[in-house]
């Protein structure tokens, strides 16, 4: 699957939650939206990745 | 006076009319700024997360401090809403500063996408800050679209070039009831304070502390100008006299009279 534009492979049937962790995020200062859709902290948990899915991981840096 | 005379925005006070944006700085440097700014709301804006990363800027700004997420990167209403929504997912509130800039070389903003995406915005609750280019109607499409700023450009971003666009301001102070607060291009804390004699309800700027020699030291220097220009334009300016003079002294009662 793509994660911030870059290819990665991800593991058979592994949430966002698993994958956030494996990859070190800090999951209180990120927000998530795959294949261009906002997914709420509370389903990370639930919603298992795919190979063809297109998932950012924003977070907020300085700005004027 | 800080306590009578509050900044409004959405029903939301704030005593300080200095909004501080958070880019070039270096993270350790954000929290010593916004306190020397004496700043309520600061600017940030969304990117792509890096894993492992030790600090977030979040981490450098006090709790009481309203944060205003922009739209940068945004070249049409639908990418701004876009990152408004994912800015809104953090937890962080519901104000945004829309900024919609297709131009690269000038980085100047797209009035007619900004009007677009501030109407979505605001329908969904947002307290919506549009970044513009000074143009009345521009102004007045924002308000009846739901702004609740709005925000003209003094210059281009990040040029430091001062009040370019004063006259154009100016007009939107006088005709706009939505409280006006200029941001980008702002170079001084002169320019901040005439900006504010002339009635803006603030002033946001970034790059002129950003690019100072001394950054705390500027941040306090701004705090200073935007009050003594809203205390002077509270005041009300003393008249102005063209081709004559007037003396402040009193020309009877000495050598004069014989």
């Amino acid at each position: 699957m793509k994660v911030n534009g870059k290819e990665v492979v991800i593991k058979q049937s592994q949430t966002i939650y698993e994958y956030l962790k494996d990859n070190n995020y800090n999951l209180e200062r990120i927000v998530i939206e795959l294949n261009g859709k906002i997914v709420s902290k509370d389903k990370y948990n639930t919603v298992n990745l795919k190979d063809t899915d297109v998932m950012e991981v924003l977070t907020f840096v300085g700005g004027g | 006076m800080e306590n009578n005379d509050q900044l409004i925005i959405a029903g939301h006070k704030f005593s300080s009319r200095f909004i501080l944006g958070s880019g070039k700085f270096s993270l350790d440097l954000v929290k010593a700024a916004v306190e020397s700014a004496g700043a309520e709301i600061v600017t940030l804006a969304l990117r792509r997360a890096n894993t492992k990363t030790e600090y977030n800027i979040l981490d450098f700004i006090p709790k009481t401090v309203t944060l205003l997420p922009n739209t940068s990167g945004a070249r049409t209403a639908e990418e701004a809403v876009r990152i408004a929504r994912l800015s809104r997912e953090l937890g962080c509130g519901d104000f945004v500063k829309i900024e919609v800039i297709k131009d690269t070389k000038f980085l100047l903003p797209d009035n007619y996408e900004t009007i677009k995406a501030t109407e979505i915005l605001a329908k969904e609750g947002f307290v919506v800050m549009p970044y513009m280019y000074p143009d009345l109607n521009a102004a007045r499409d924002l308000a009846n679209a739901g702004a609740a700023t709005i925000m003209p450009l003094a210059a281009p971003i990040g040029s430091n070039l001062g009040l370019l666009t004063k006259h154009f301001i100016k007009i939107i102070i006088d005709e706009i009831k939505l409280p006006v607060i200029v941001d980008a291009g702002i170079g001084s804390p002169s320019q901040a304070c005439e900006i504010m004699q002339e009635g803006a309800a603030a002033v946001m700027v970034n790059t002129a502390i950003a690019t100072a020699k001394n950054i705390n030291e500027m941040a306090e220097a701004f705090k200073l100008a935007i009050i003594a220009g809203r205390k002077a334009y509270l005041a009300g300016l003393g008249r102005v006299l063209n081709f004559k003079a007037e003396a402040s002294s009193p020309l009877i009662d000495f050598l004069e009279d014989k």
